[in-house]
């Protein structure tokens, strides 16, 4: 099992805390994991981006220019990191932002309407929470009962934002998980 | 203690609290300002103390004074920063002063850019300021080693009463790895250090300088100071990976490109090529005998680098022409990938040796 991962959106969407959340989760779960956000100056314009590695080995570069898999929070990462992603990837489109579908046809493009959802579930800014839901559901690479429980830590006695996210995570998972079986002898 | 989810930096500050440091001088730079940022938090919660100094080079003078003074103390900074601190440094060695200085590197030369880089491997290791001298240099290519080198960098320095650096890049401070703090102690179980300036109660003076204006003096003082640098290399350490069959071709390579060498390497040897790793972990003192066995058991020795080529100088020393040595770096704060790197050892063993 080795799964490099991008997530990607404009600042204040939450794609480092979703980042976090999910290393955290695989930590969990015994996996080798690294979180790497960029830093550089693509950052400069409001896009902000991270590369997750989840592993059953040492993970060597944290970097990657090969991801197996991308969540695509806003057009300008779609653009960049639609063409970046292996043939099978997985890529969840955010559709609430992106208004255009996805190119490639030899992904599993996972389309959700990450703020919608987040907004009707109380607030849009758990849009990330959706969106990481879905990739979980279609990947399968960690447990959404692990990322629920590293939420309740990462927010612990903040018991609504703690509640909504799990929500939106959930909420998420059941739309990726439409997607899954087409995973099946990957 | 459990694992936590940690940045590199903040890895390296959490270690040199759990070792005893409690006094921490610096001035910020990217890509290190969780550095700072983290000790700014946690030095007032263990009661130390945090300075945001004017420069670096104050940084470095104040790491002098509380050095001096017999405590443990510490100061990060990048590139740029570092350079800065070089008189500092300098006068650290001269006066034989035990601390930590941390270079999360990033690209240059001048102002350079923001990228990691390892393009200081040969101010870190030959010194770095003026005068004879060395700092012990500890290249970490994990967070968990960044926090156990650290803890040690502070045990070594004080070992050696010298300075010690823990050589980094942007990719090693920022990213996150599960890290755990293996030991803790307490600034008051540490160590005493009769030679400090601690008020001379009960004693005689002790005097911490670097100026010795006498030639007889001051040749004896840097002979002393050689004398320590080679007693030094009892540390030297390295790490191999996959060399138990004599590969062909012989990756050397520290800290972060270390890792993505690794990379290489598993892809390679699934396709059936011979291909090993030799990591140095100390730069100064450099693991020289290991590495020259390792090499004359490989037909091909490829240093891989950020930088134009600066480790691969002192292969070459090691090797001495008994194997070939080739090189393969990027620069100016792009990371090669793994398969740039495979490539590149593909293509030698394409070639007869």
């Amino acid at each position: 099992m080795h799964n490099e991962l991008i997530l990607a959106g404009f600042g204040g969407q939450g794609v480092l805390l979703i980042g976090k959340l999910l290393a955290y989760a695989g930590m969990k779960a015994g996996l080798e994991v690294t979180w790497m956000p960029a830093y550089g100056p693509e950052m400069r314009g409001g896009t902000c981006n991270c590369t997750v590695v989840l592993s059953d080995r040492q993970v060597g570069s944290p970097v990657t220019n090969r991801p197996h898999g991308a969540i695509v929070l806003n057009l300008q990462s779609i653009d960049k990191f639609e063409p970046l992603v292996r043939p099978g990837g997985i890529l969840v489109v955010n559709t609430s932002l992106i208004n255009r579908p996805a190119v490639r046809t030899d992904l599993i493009v996972v389309p959700v309407a990450a703020n919608q959802i987040a907004l009707e579930a109380g607030s849009a800014k758990a849009a990330n929470m959706v969106a990481l839901g879905a990739f979980l559901g279609a990947s399968g690479v960690v447990s959404p009962d692990l990322v629920r429980d590293v939420l309740a830590e990462t927010f612990a006695g903040r018991q609504k934002i703690v509640q909504l996210n799990q929500v939106c995570l959930s909420k998420g998972f059941e739309i990726g998980q439409a997607y899954a079986p087409a995973m099946a002898g990957r | 203690m459990a694992k936590k989810l940690m940045k590199g930096c903040e890895a390296i500050g959490e270690a040199a609290i759990q070792c005893g440091c409690r006094l921490f001088f610096g001035y910020p730079i990217t890509p290190q300002n969780e550095i700072p940022e983290y000790m700014s938090a946690r030095m007032p919660q263990v009661g130390g103390v945090f300075v945001q100094a004017e420069s670096e080079v104050a940084a470095s003078n104040m790491l002098y004074g509380a050095a001096g003074a017999g405590r443990r103390c510490f100061t990060s900074s990048s590139s740029p920063g570092i350079s800065l601190m070089q008189e500092g440094i300098s006068y650290l060695a001269g006066a034989e002063l035990p601390v930590v200085i941390v270079n999360i590197m990033r690209a240059g030369p001048g102002l350079g850019g923001i990228l990691p880089s390892q393009s200081d491997y040969l101010q870190a290791t030959k010194g770095g300021g003026h005068g004879d001298y060395r700092v012990l240099v500890l290249a970490p290519s994990t967070v968990q080693e960044a926090a156990d080198l650290t803890m040690e960098a502070f045990d070594l320095a004080d070992k050696y009463r010298n300075p010690v650096m823990i050589l980094g890049d942007g990719l090693i401070g920022q990213m996150m790895e599960p890290v755990e703090f293996k030991r803790r102690i307490e600034p008051e179980d540490l160590p005493e250090k009769p030679w400090a300036t601690t008020g001379a109660v009960g004693r005689g003076p002790n005097i911490v300088n670097s100026l010795y204006l006498r030639a007889e003096d001051l040749e004896q003082h840097n002979l002393a100071l050689g004398a320590k640098y080679r007693a030094m290399e009892a540390e030297v350490r390295h790490e191999t990976y996959r060399t138990d069959d004599d590969p062909d071709v012989l990756i050397v390579a520290y800290g972060t490109v270390a890792r993505i060498a690794r990379t290489s390497i598993d892809n390679l040897r699934e396709k059936g090529l011979k291909v090993g790793l030799f990591r140095p972990v100390t730069l100064f003192p450099y693991p020289a005998a290991a590495l020259a066995a390792a090499a004359a058991r490989a037909k091909h020795v490829l240093v891989a680098e950020l930088s134009m080529g600066q480790m691969v100088e002192d292969v070459r020393a090691v090797v001495a022409g008994r194997v070939p040595v080739d090189f393969f770096g990027r620069c100016g704060g792009m990371v090669m990938t793994a398969e740039e790197l495979a490539e590149q050892a593909e293509k030698l063993l394409a070639v007869p040796a």
